[in-house]
C-alpha cells in the first residue's frame, strides 16, 4: 500500500505568527480581499484532486498586480510559503495548499484588457476563465485554441501554470504554443514582462520555462494569447469499434498517413455508458470503443478528409460511423465528451491519470491498464486525447474506504510507470502537482531533476513558491 | 592557438567540458558554423558537434524523430522527404546572407530557434522541440522533455535551450515533431500595395477562415530578387495556402475574391510557391555579397511598417516583411544605427532587433542582441549560471 503523499512539514515560525501575518496581509490588501476565518478558508483546502486537503494560513485575493507583488515581497521577506491558485480545478493537486501557506487566488483579476484582431491577440488578466476568452471574441469570428474540459471554470493563469491542453490541441497545440507574453511577479515582488505581441522575444526563452512551471517560478497576473480565426465549419464524427485495440490502431494509422484532424478523442465502453447517461449525446451503445474524430474547414475539405479517415477506419473493423447532422448534434457529441469527468464523478469517486505514450504503444498500454486496474479489484473508464497519445484512465473507487483509496493510488502509480516505460511521460497536460511528484525519478535521473531544480532556484532561491509540488521532497538541494 | 574539439560521443563531450570547467577555460560551442557571426578573436577552444551525427530513431507513424545534434540538416530533410514529412517550422539557411560556409546542423537549428514563414501557424523551432539531451557547463549529461507531443512533466528545459545560442549547454541529441508535407500549395499575389496597405491586406487575409500559412510583403526594391524576377511588376504582397487539393482550390478562390479589393491579384503554382517561400525564408534579397548591416527585427505584425516608415525619415534603409509584417528584415545602407532602430522598436510597441550581419568593426562596437530590462537580464544571468556555473560557454551564434 503506498504511503500518503507528504507535504513539507509546516514551519513553526510561520504558524506561531499567524495572527501577525494575517494582520500584516490585511494592511496590504483592500477590504474584502483577505480570507482568514476558518469557515472561509475551507473552499481553498483542496482542488479537483480531492483525496488530499490542508487548510491554508490565509487566502489573499488581490485585485491588482501591485497587490500581488506586495504580498510576495512580504511572504518572501518572512519566508512564508505561497500557493498560487486559479479556479482550483487542478487534477494533480497543484493548488492544494499547505497549512503554513498563504494562497494567492486570481479570482478578482478577471478583466479582459485588450483584444487586437489585426494582430490576433488578446491580453487578459490571469483570473479570466479559458472559455471567457473564446466567448469574448466568438462573435467576431475568433477563438482561443486550448480547450481543457474544465474550460468553463479554469483560469488562463492556471492554464499557464499547467501548460493545459484539451481536445483540440492535436492541431493547434497546447498553452505554450498559444502564449505570447505574460506579466510575471517574481518571489520577491519584482514585476517583469516577458514577450508581448511580437511572435518571439529576445534572449532566453523565459516564457517557455514559465509555462507549465506549476506556480513555482512566479505568479502570472496578465497574459497575452494568440487568437485564431474560426474555421469555416467543423464536423465531429463518431466511429464505433468492437475492441479498444482496433480503435487504437486506427488512430495510429490516421496520424501515420499524414491526416491531422483537429481532434481524435477516445472513449471505452464504461466511459461511453457514463457520458451517454449524462449527456444523451447519441453515442452508439453496442460498441466497445468509440472515437470522436473532428475535421474542420470548408465542406470540400471536410468531405475529402473524412473520406480518407472512413477508408482507414474500414481497415480497422469499424462497426458504426455516425456523422453529426446539425450544429446541435455536434454540440451534444462534445458535451458528452467534455462532461466525462463530471459525469464519472456522479457515479463514483475517481482519480484521473494523464500519462502520454507514443501512438504505437496505445493499444498495448490500454490493455495493460485494464489488467492493472482489474488486479487491484477496481474499475476503469478510459476517455482521452488519442491523437496525441495523452491517456486519461479514470480509476473508480470509494474515497471513504481507505483501502479502496490506497488501491486506486497504487494502480494509478503502476499505470503511470507503464506510460513512462512505453516511451511516454507521467503527465501530458494536468501537471505533476503532488500526485505524480514522487514518481518523477521513474522518468528522470536525479541529475536531470537537479538541473531543473537549480533553474527553479534561479527564480525562487528560497523555495517559497508552491514548494511541496513537482520535485520529490528527498533529493532537494539543502536550503 | 585555439583547439578544435570534435567529440565522437556524448561521454567524450562531457569529459572535455568537465575538464574545461575545472581550469576553467572558455569554450565556443559550434554546430555547422553557418550562423557564426562573432569572430573567435580571443582564440577560445571550439567544441563542435560535427562528429555527433546520425539519426537515432525515426518513426514516421508517430511523426517524431530523434537525431544527434551534429546531424546535417540536409540529411534529415532528405530522409523526411522520402516519407513526405517535414519540419513544419521551415528552418532557414543563412549561409548566402552571412557569407558563411559549412553545413547547417539540426542542433544549430534548435540552438538558434531558426524559424521560417510558417512560424505564425506552425510555431517556431522551440514549439516543435520535444526533448533534448545535453551536457551542462559542469560536464553533466542531462536529459529533458521526451518524445511525445504533450508533456508537462517538470520544467520545460528544452524551451530555454532552444534559442540559447550555445550559451547554456552543449546539445547532444534532439527529439522533434514532424508534420506531413501538404498535398499541394498555392500563392496568392496582390500587386501594387504600399507597406501600410499590405499590412491591412495581410491582417484581413489572416482574419479569414482560409488558413493562410505564409504572409509576406515584398516592396518594389526587393521584389525582383525573388523567383528570378517572375513576380508581377509592383510591390508584391504574397499569401500562401497549403493542404488537400480540393480544399486549397476552394480557399484560394475565397481569398482571391477578398484580396481583389486591395489590388491586382494573381497566383503562383506549387513549384513557384515552394521556391518563393524558400527564398523568403533564406532572406534572398540580402544575399548580396556585401557586409551592409542586416537586422532581424521582431515586432507586432501591424507595427512592422510603422517602424520602417519612422526609420526612413532618419536614415537609408531597405526592408521586407514576413510573418504578416511582424518579422522585418532590415538592411541599413551605411551605419548599423542600433540606437535609432531600438528607439523606434520601442516606440511602435516593443519587440526586439538582432544584428545578424555587419563589418567586423561595426559588429564589435554594436550590441548585437536586444538589451533586456535589468530585472529580466538579471534573471537570465542567474539561469545561465545554473547551467554553466563557471561561465565557460561563449556564445557566438545568431540567426
Amino acid at each position: 500500500m503506498p504511503d500518503k503523499i507528504a507535504f513539507l512539514p509546516p514551519k513553526k515560525s510561520v504558524l506561531d505568527r499567524r495572527d501577525i501575518i494575517v494582520a500584516d496581509l490585511s494592511d496590504l490588501l483592500p477590504k474584502g480581499c483577505l480570507v482568514s476565518e476558518p469557515r472561509g478558508l475551507v473552499p481553498f483546502e483542496t482542488d479537483a484532486f480531492i483525496a488530499y486537503r490542508n487548510v491554508p494560513l490565509a487566502v489573499a485575493l488581490p485585485e491588482t498586480t501591485a497587490q500581488v507583488a506586495a504580498i510576495l515581497k512580504y511572504c518572501s521577506r518572512y519566508d512564508i510559503p505561497v500557493v498560487p491558485r486559479g479556479a482550483g480545478t487542478s487534477l494533480s493537486g497543484g493548488a492544494i495548499p499547505q497549512s503554513d501557506a498563504v494562497v494567492i487566488g486570481l479570482s478578482k483579476l478577471s478583466r479582459i484588457l485588450d483584444v487586437d484582431y489585426a494582430n490576433r491577440t488578446a491580453t487578459v488578466q490571469a483570473g479570466v476563465t479559458n472559455l471567457n476568452i473564446s466567448e469574448a471574441v466568438s462573435a467576431d469570428g475568433y477563438f482561443y485554441a486550448p480547450d481543457p474540459s474544465s474550460q468553463l471554470a479554469c483560469t488562463i493563469g492556471g492554464n499557464i501554470g499547467m501548460n493545459s491542453g484539451g481536445a483540440h490541441c492535436l492541431k493547434y497545440g497546447v498553452t505554450t504554443n498559444n502564449l505570447l507574453g505574460v506579466k510575471l511577479v517574481l518571489f520577491d515582488g519584482t514585476i517583469i514582462d516577458l514577450g508581448g505581441k511580437a511572435l518571439d522575444a529576445p534572449g532566453l526563452d523565459l516564457l517557455g520555462l514559465v509555462c507549465g512551471s506549476e506556480g513555482q517560478l512566479g505568479i502570472v497576473t496578465e497574459a497575452t494569447v494568440r487568437l485564431i480565426a474560426k474555421p469555416e465549419g467543423a464536423r465531429p464524427v463518431l466511429f464505433g469499434f468492437q475492441s479498444s485495440e482496433e480503435a487504437g490502431s486506427c488512430v495510429a494509422e490516421i496520424i501515420g498517413t499524414g491526416i491531422i484532424p483537429v481532434a481524435i478523442e477516445f472513449m471505452d465502453k464504461p466511459a461511453i455508458e457514463i457520458c451517454e447517461a449524462f449527456a444523451h449525446a447519441g453515442y452508439p451503445m453496442d460498441v466497445e470503443a468509440l472515437l470522436i474524430v473532428e475535421v474542420e474547414g470548408s465542406e470540400a475539405e471536410m468531405d475529402a478528409m473524412l473520406a480518407s479517415i472512413i477508408a482507414i477506419a474500414g481497415r480497422h473493423g469499424v462497426s458504426t460511423i455516425r456523422e453529426s447532422q446539425s450544429a446541435n448534434e455536434a454540440a451534444l457529441i462534445w458535451k458528452g465528451r467534455k462532461s466525462a469527468f463530471g459525469a464519472t464523478g456522479r457515479i463514483a469517486d475517481y482519480i484521473c491519470m494523464d500519462g502520454t505514450v507514443p501512438l504505437s504503444q496505445l493499444s498495448y498500454v490500454l490493455r495493460k491498464t485494464g489488467e492493472i486496474v482489474a488486479r487491484h479489484g477496481l474499475r476503469v473508464a478510459n476517455v482521452f486525447h488519442a491523437g496525441d497519445g495523452n491517456m486519461h484512465p479514470l480509476i473508480l473507487y470509494n474515497i471513504n474506504d481507505p483501502e479502496d483509496a490506497a488501491r486506486a493510488e497504487e494502480a494509478g502509480n503502476e499505470i503511470l510507470k507503464l506510460c513512462v516505460d512505453a516511451g511516454g511521460c507521467l503527465t501530458g497536460e494536468h501537471g505533476v502537482g503532488i500526485e505524480k511528484r514522487d514518481l518523477m525519478l521513474h522518468q528522470f535521473a536525479q541529475v536531470d531533476l537537479d538541473q531543473q531544480m537549480t533553474v527553479r532556484a534561479a527564480f525562487d532561491p528560497h523555495w517559497i513558491m508552491n514548494p511541496s509540488k513537482v520535485f520529490p521532497l528527498e533529493g532537494r538541494p539543502a536550503a | 592557438m585555439s583547439d578544435l574539439h570534435e567529440p565522437v560521443s556524448e561521454d567524450a563531450a562531457a569529459r572535455i567540458i568537465h575538464t574545461a570547467s575545472i581550469v576553467p577555460a572558455p569554450l565556443v560551442i559550434r554546430g555547422g558554423g553557418t550562423r557564426s557571426l562573432v569572430p573567435n578573436d580571443e582564440q577560445h577552444d571550439v567544441l563542435s558537434s560535427a562528429r555527433l551525427s546520425g539519426i537515432v530513431s525515426y518513426n514516421p507513424a508517430e511523426m517524431t524523430m530523434t537525431a544527434k545534434s551534429g546531424t546535417p540538416l540536409a540529411d534529415i530533410l532528405a530522409v523526411l522527404s522520402e516519407k513526405r514529412q517535414m519540419l513544419s517550422f521551415e528552418p532557414s539557411d543563412l549561409r548566402p546572407v552571412l557569407g558563411t560556409t559549412g553545413t547547417p546542423t539540426i542542433g544549430g537549428v534548435f540552438a538558434t530557434n531558426a524559424s521560417g514563414p510558417r512560424r505564425f501557424i506552425a510555431g517556431a523551432a522551440r514549439d516543435n522541440l520535444l526533448g533534448v539531451r545535453f551536457v551542462n557547463g559542469s560536464g553533466e549529461i542531462v536529459k529533458a522533455g521526451g518524445r511525445v507531443m504533450k508533456n508537462v512533466t517538470g520544467l520545460d528545459l528544452a524551451k530555454v535551450l532552444a534559442g540559447s545560442r550555445g550559451s547554456l549547454a552543449f546539445l547532444t541529441e534532439v527529439t522533434f515533431r514532424l508534420l506531413p508535407v501538404p498535398e499541394t500549395s498555392a500563392t496568392i499575389v496582390i500587386s501594387g500595395l504600399d507597406d501600410a496597405q499590405a499590412t491591412a491586406a495581410m491582417a484581413t487575409a489572416l482574419s479569414m477562415s482560409v488558413e493562410v500559412s505564409g504572409a509576406a510583403h515584398l516592396p518594389e526594391t526587393v521584389r525582383g530578387h525573388f523567383i528570378d524576377g517572375a513576380l508581377p511588376a509592383q510591390p508584391a504582397t504574397v499569401l500562401r495556402l497549403e493542404g488537400l487539393s480540393a480544399s486549397v482550390a476552394v480557399r484560394s478562390e475565397k481569398l482571391q475574391a477578398a484580396m481583389a479589393a486591395f489590388g491586382l491579384v494573381s497566383t503562383l503554382d506549387p513549384g513557384m510557391t515552394d521556391r518563393l517561400w524558400g527564398e523568403i525564408r533564406d532572406v534572398r534579397p540580402y544575399a548580396d555579397q556585401t557586409e551592409r548591416p542586416l537586422w532581424r527585427v521582431s515586432v507586432a505584425p501591424t507595427a512592422g511598417h510603422q517602424l520602417v516608415a519612422a526609420l526612413r525619415l532618419e536614415t537609408g534603409v531597405d526592408a521586407f516583411y514576413d510573418w504578416q509584417g511582424g518579422l522585418v528584415w532590415l538592411r541599413m545602407e551605411a551605419d548599423a544605427e542600433a540606437g535609432l532602430l531600438r528607439h523606434f522598436v520601442k516606440a511602435v510597441g516593443g519587440g526586439h532587433a538582432t544584428l545578424i550581419r555587419a563589418p567586423a568593426a561595426m559588429l564589435a562596437a554594436t550590441p548585437i542582441l536586444q538589451p533586456e530590462p535589468d530585472a529580466v537580464a538579471a534573471l537570465s544571468a542567474r539561469i545561465k549560471a545554473k547551467f554553466d556555473p563557471k561561465g565557460i560557454f561563449r556564445s557566438g551564434q545568431v540567426g
